[in-house]
């Protein structure tokens, strides 16, 4: 009875949202995500802030000046003896001195030091070293005869545009870089949406059977009912926590983030107040962000906002513009959400009915966890990398790891038989769980006292009604 | 097609329900009667607790059948029956109010009747300030009452208790005593189910025997008795107690402190009561006089007896 089915949903979904450890997990998840937020901002900041060189050249060669400054290192020539030098640098809170010694060969360089506060970092080091290298190449290649212009036009830097050719033969742009976060994103929340509420289900129905109430709500409900009404309540219990995250996340760190951030970074308001303009080319560092782009900037910590609005803009784009089947991801990623949460969700579920005691369910998680955790780590290992291989095409048809598989698999593109096949499966695939699930469920919630093998499970199968 | 016997509202057939490794119910047939107090009785493991599952449509027959008011048993019945398994329990974390609510729900009565009887029944057991706590904050005895109401609130016609009084104080069983026979009064039919048979003999107008998942024997409780009595009356009284007469055997004798003895008396067939009680007055003082009545228990141990009698010591043990 359908009625019966959503009260059972109902209560299961109202119990579980007034309890008092949900209201807390749901406020306090988007703070930790914006103090999480703010932290990673503060290392960011701290990484992204220039660092200044002292260059003492007495070489005679000019080499200081053909140091080239990055946003991260920046040269600035001195003057008189090393020793003032190293005072200096260090009185400044420079970040270190490298010190050209008179009659440094530019075939044969020996001699260069770099001097360092402390320890000197291998990163600092490779900068300054490759600044180096690149300053003695120019100085060389300009004293076998090459003119200034011809040397800049050595250094242009030849821009790579990643064309996705798909089997019709179509091009369009590609971008690896986002389509793999998109398809991360999606396998992640599938995977812990899964296994947190997974887990729910089983626990809610192991309160159910050892507060013993199990037998009068079977002389009400039939137990397929119950165990789907708990099943669909849970999950309503999932969205309505992902739901509230993404929105008090949002919110909290756009109302955090620039007031906490705001009054020493004031390139950020003015970002994030860019008038809205269309679409900007990839990778330009402008304010051509569009609101939402702008108000996710402030939400996104950042030292250099201007470039960072830039780039979330240009993600947005980049999707608008991408062979990114948006309208297919969306889709796909609620069959394959809602298919592997059901999926699974009955099978934690008889785990739960059959086992008495909490501590027994591990023998039956693994069965049930391995095919997911699986499917996670070689979806990140190897379908992320091999979208389209063998191993991508068999995992994303087999309904206990395809919807982790498939999801990996849908940014890049999946052929339309493969995804109505796989939908296919999964649908079949959970027919067929939530068919033994119920039996086992059936028969376990009035089993008590009685530790279950899996032969016994699988007699279970054949009792009848 | 067998037509529905009047003035029962629940008839088995035949059930037979087997599990893996026993049969639970061999051939049972029984009738409750319409607005009784109907027993049924047996030791633990007899296949009470399958019946009633098989009843309250928990799980299925294998064969036979149940009939509802002359109906077979179907689904829609399931608001007509109120169950109080022996296994009973709440969900703990959840208002007493919201719980009563949900269960009557589930046996399909509408929100607000729902609402109206839960007041009625909170305050007719004294629990009216408790509707919103949560279910573990009440005492044992209160969490039966609140199963107890669970069990009432769809006003089911058939009410069937699975040991109702097993972890009830004396004051709360007498209050469920008095509002079972209330129910009955109202139009419901009770069906107890125990294993201490002397404690519902008392209220039960029938019952039905059940011992290793064979029905052993049933009848109204009057019947039943009449039957199992052998005709036997005890004695007491004072004087010598010197009995040498065809129509009377006494089956026990003892003599007490100054003259006094206690007998125990059969009387032959064609005997009257008053045949013996003259035949006494001549000889002695008597001072009481009763038909000794077998209860329940003693009818089961003697019924097994007959039936089974190897296997009496270890049932009734």
């Amino acid at each position: 009875m359908a009625s019966k089915f959503l009260l059972v949903a109902q209560r299961e979904y109202l119990t579980r949202v007034r309890k008092r450890a949900f209201i807390i997990l749901t406020v306090l998840v988007p703070l930790l995500v914006v103090g999480f937020g703010l932290f990673v901002g503060k290392i960011a900041q701290s990484d992204e802030t220039t660092e200044i060189v002292d260059v003492r050249d007495e070489s005679g060669l000019n080499i200081a000046r053909r140091l080239v400054s990055t946003p991260q290192l920046q040269f600035l020539p001195v003057g008189g003896t090393l020793a003032e030098a190293k005072r200096s640098f260090q009185q400044q809170q420079h970040a270190g001195l490298l010190y050209l010694p008179v009659g440094l060969s530019e075939n044969d360089p020996q001699g260069v030091q770099f001097f360092g506060k402390g320890n000197i970092s291998l990163g600092k080091e490779s900068r300054v070293s490759t600044a180096l290298t690149n300053a003695f190449a120019e100085l060389k290649m300009q004293k076998s005869g090459l003119t200034q212009v011809q040397l800049d036009q050595l250094r242009a830097k030849v821009p790579l545009n990643s064309v996705s050719v798909d089997e019709t033969g179509k091009e369009k742009d590609s971008n690896s870089g986002v389509t793999t976060g998109i398809a991360s994103v999606l396998a992640v929340l599938i995977y812990f949406f899964i296994f947190l509420y997974g887990v729910q289900i089983m626990r809610g129905v192991g309160e159910e059977k050892s507060s013993r109430i199990m037998e009068v709500m079977l002389s009400s409900v039939k137990p397929f009912d119950l165990m789907m009404g708990k099943i669909v309540g849970v999950a309503a219990v999932g969205l309505t926590q992902f739901l509230l995250w993404g929105v008090l996340s949002w919110g909290a760190s756009s109302i955090v983030l620039p007031l906490v951030m705001g009054p020493d970074k004031p390139a950020k308001t003015e970002v994030a107040a860019a008038p809205a303009s269309g679409g900007s080319s990839v990778g330009t560092s402008s304010t051509t962000a569009s609101p939402i782009a702008g108000a996710a900037a402030a939400s996104a910590e950042q030292m250099n906002p201007a470039k960072r609005a830039g780039v979330v803009g240009s993600l947005f784009d980049m999707i608008g513009k991408l062979n990114i089947p948006i309208g297919t991801i969306v889709f796909g990623f609620i069959v394959y959400f809602l298919g592997g949460y059901l999926l699974y969700g009955a099978l934690f579920g008889a785990v739960g009915a059959a086992v008495d005691d909490q501590t027994d369910t591990q023998q039956f998680m693994f069965p049930i966890t391995m095919p997911l955790i699986l499917s996670y780590i070689v979806g990140f290992s190897v379908i992320l990398r091999n979208p389209d291989g063998p191993v991508a095409f068999w995992m994303s048809m087999i309904p206990f790891t395809s919807p982790v598989a498939m999801v990996i698999r849908l940014p890049f593109g999946v052929p339309a038989w493969q995804l109505a096949l796989s939908m296919f499966l999964l649908v079949l695939g959970f027919i067929g769980t939530v068919w033994v699930a119920a039996r086992i469920y059936r028969v376990g919630i009035l089993m008590y006292g009685k530790k279950v093998t899996y032969k016994e499970l699988s007699k279970w199968m054949f009792y009848k009604g | 097609m067998p037509s529905p016997t009047p003035g029962f509202i629940l008839e088995a057939r035949n059930v037979r329900k087997a599990y893996a490794q026993h049969i639970a119910l061999d051939d049972v047939s029984l009738a409750v009667p319409e607005q009784s107090i109907f027993g049924l009785l047996g030791p633990n493991g007899a296949g009470k607790t399958s019946l009633i599952r098989i009843i309250t449509q928990i799980t299925a027959a294998d064969s036979g059948e149940i009939r509802f008011r002359g109906d077979r048993l179907n689904p829609s019945h399931i608001s007509q029956i109120g169950y109080l398994p022996e296994e009973r329990g709440l969900y703990k974390k959840m208002k007493v109010g919201e719980q009563l609510l949900y269960l009557a729900q589930l046996r399909g009565l509408s929100r607000p009747d729902a609402v109206q009887r839960i007041k009625q029944w909170l305050e007719r057991f004294e629990l009216k300030g408790w509707a919103d706590k949560e279910v573990e904050n009440l005492s044992k005895g209160m969490q039966q009452k609140v199963q107890f109401i669970a069990t009432v609130l769809h006003e089911p016609r058939l009410i069937i208790l699975d040991e109702p009084f097993s972890g009830f104080d004396p004051i709360n069983a007498n209050l469920l005593k008095d509002e079972i026979l209330r129910l009955r009064q109202e139009g419901a039919t009770i069906i107890f189910s125990t294993h201490r048979m002397e404690s519902v003999e008392e209220m039960c107008d029938s019952i039905a025997l059940i011992n290793r998942a064979h029905k052993v024997l049933d009848g109204t409780v009057r019947d039943i008795r009449n039957q199992f009595k052998t005709n036997t009356y005890e004695v007491e009284g004072v004087g010598r107690l010197l009995v040498a007469h065809p129509d009377f055997e006494v089956i026990e004798q003892k003599e007490r402190e100054s003259n006094h003895f206690y007998a125990r008396i059969q009387l032959h067939a064609g005997t009257t009561p008053n045949d013996l009680l003259r035949f006494l007055i001549g000889q002695v003082q008597v001072q009481a006089f009763r038909e000794q009545i077998p209860s329940i228990n003693e009818i089961f141990i003697r019924r097994v007896r007959e039936t089974m009698p190897e296997t009496l010591q270890e049932e009734v043990a």
